[in-house]
């Protein structure tokens, strides 16, 4: 396969947010503060986001939805859902972006809680907390 | 094709903003750069024709998350220097 | 030393894995036989113009059902773990805040009500233009925010909004079974008449659970913010 073949194929979307997905891993696992660990799984998010979307990724469409100009016809209804993309993953990344959120507020949560409580802020002074 | 360039573009200025997210000393800087990875992220989904996974991901990534993470850190008068473990190794177990 | 080998292992194991596949999956040509199903039955089916409204609140509806009990998971779990007793926070007078400054007072002013306006707006319009529930209830719990910061002082009512919250999901659950008695099943938006596409009445119950779930969305992120002030009890 020669090199234009292959770069002609990469998803561009994709290739993004999978090395997101890498740099958020690196940062959950190497950076002991606990709200770094927040932040980093946050980009990771982000990341993961942008792989599920990109399956959706249709080169030249528009977004899904129809606007005023075909509306009524119904007729022309096979004609318009050629120039769509996909709107299954946009309805799934809809909800993962919402659960991010909730995931980061009750992370955040659990440090500063923990940080109330007396504890430092980085998670190597909890060695002594494991099962 | 000029899509595909921009969201190259953007994708690089994505992976820029992450890393410098995970690698700064100070938490400011990196919940600053996590809302902008949000930002350019919700800039891809637009281009990429999703817009109402763009307009959340705007809203909710670099809106609401930043102001969590502010008051989470006042909450927890967390210094802005990463590496400070205020009462860290004097209360429990210290490190392993 | 052991730490950071096995670090580079889990990361390297996790590329290999991960790049492959997005280097070389390819951009695909047409949407599936679903997706392709979906355009083209939504707006005959249900008169909806936004297809992924119509997906997230009646196709895939009772996922979307799943993550509104996700949020109220995680927002109980976050009130219930940040109250003033827990922080330690206690009978102490709260801390004398500063006062905003004037910019920020008088944007507030200007600002709160074509916030909660342009929020009713998203939610409102969801199955005519991009948008929804959720977003909507972001910009409302946004313009919330904007009055905390410029009047420190204020709280909000914790009582008002466990109740929008709880009346908006119980309301949300009886659309989705009046859904199941009234047309073909579970969050079937046929319940409602359907109108004529491209109108703001239209598209049968899905405006209504879309509002109920902006208003949900919005209380229970106004409820998160609260909480992580330090202003609930």
């Amino acid at each position: 396969m020669s090199i234009l073949e292959f770069v002609s194929r990469i998803n561009p979307v994709a290739a993004s947010g999978a090395v997101l997905v890498l740099v958020g891993v690196w940062g959950v696992l190497a950076r002991p503060n606990l709200f770094k660990i927040a932040i980093a799984t946050s980009v990771m998010e982000t990341g993961v986001n942008l792989v599920i979307l990109s399956t959706g990724y249709i080169r030249g469409r528009t977004a899904p939805i129809l606007d005023s100009a075909v509306a009524g016809t119904a007729t022309d209804a096979a004609g318009a859902a050629a120039r769509m993309t996909d709107p299954v993953p946009q309805a799934l990344v809809l909800t993962a972006i919402v659960i991010g959120l909730a995931v980061t507020a009750l992370q955040l949560s659990y440090a500063v809680r923990l940080r109330a409580a007396g504890g430092g802020s980085s998670i190597e002074s909890y060695g002594d907390e494991k099962w | 094709m000029l899509v595909d360039a921009a969201i190259l573009v953007s994708g690089i200025v994505m992976l820029a903003a992450g890393i410098g997210a995970v690698l700064a000393r100070s938490l400011l800087v990196s919940i600053i750069l996590s809302g902008g990875v949000s930002l350019v992220a919700s800039l891809v989904f637009l281009l990429m024709g999703a817009p109402d996974v763009a307009m959340t991901e705007a809203a909710i990534g670099s809106g609401l998350t930043t102001v969590v993470y502010l008051y989470a850190l006042a909450r927890a008068r967390q210094p802005d220097e990463e590496d400070a473990d205020p009462l860290g190794d004097s209360v429990k177990g210290g490190r392993r | 030393m052991m730490r950071r080998v096995l670090v580079f292992l889990a990361v390297a194991g996790l590329a290999w894995a991960l790049l492959p596949l997005a280097l070389g999956a390819g951009v695909p040509e047409a949407p599936g036989a679903l997706a392709t199903a979906y355009l083209t039955d939504a707006p005959e089916d249900f008169g909806a113009a936004n297809v992924v409204t119509a997906i997230v609140v009646s196709y895939r509806g009772f996922d979307t059902l799943g993550e509104v009990a996700v949020l109220f998971a995680a927002t109980a779990g976050v009130g219930a773990l940040l109250t003033r007793k827990r922080l330690g926070l206690g009978d102490a007078e709260p801390e004398a805040k500063p006062a905003a400054t004037e910019i920020l007072v008088t944007a507030t002013g200007l600002l709160t009500g074509l916030l909660v306006m342009f929020g009713v707006y998203i939610f409102l319009h969801g199955h005519l233009t991009p948008g929804g529930g959720f977003q909507g209830g972001v910009v409302i719990a946004t313009a919330l925010l904007l009055g905390l910061l410029a009047r420190p002082e204020s709280k909000l009512s914790h009582g008002i909004l466990a109740a929008v919250e709880s009346l908006s999901g119980a309301a949300y659950v009886g659309m989705g079974l009046l859904g199941a008695f009234l047309a073909w099943g579970f969050l079937d938006p046929r319940a409602l008449p359907l109108g004529r596409i491209g109108s703001l009445v239209s598209a049968g119950s899905i405006p209504v659970i879309y509002s109920l779930i902006g208003l949900k969305v919005g209380a229970e992120l106004s409820g998160i913010l609260d909480a992580l002030k330090g202003d609930r009890e």
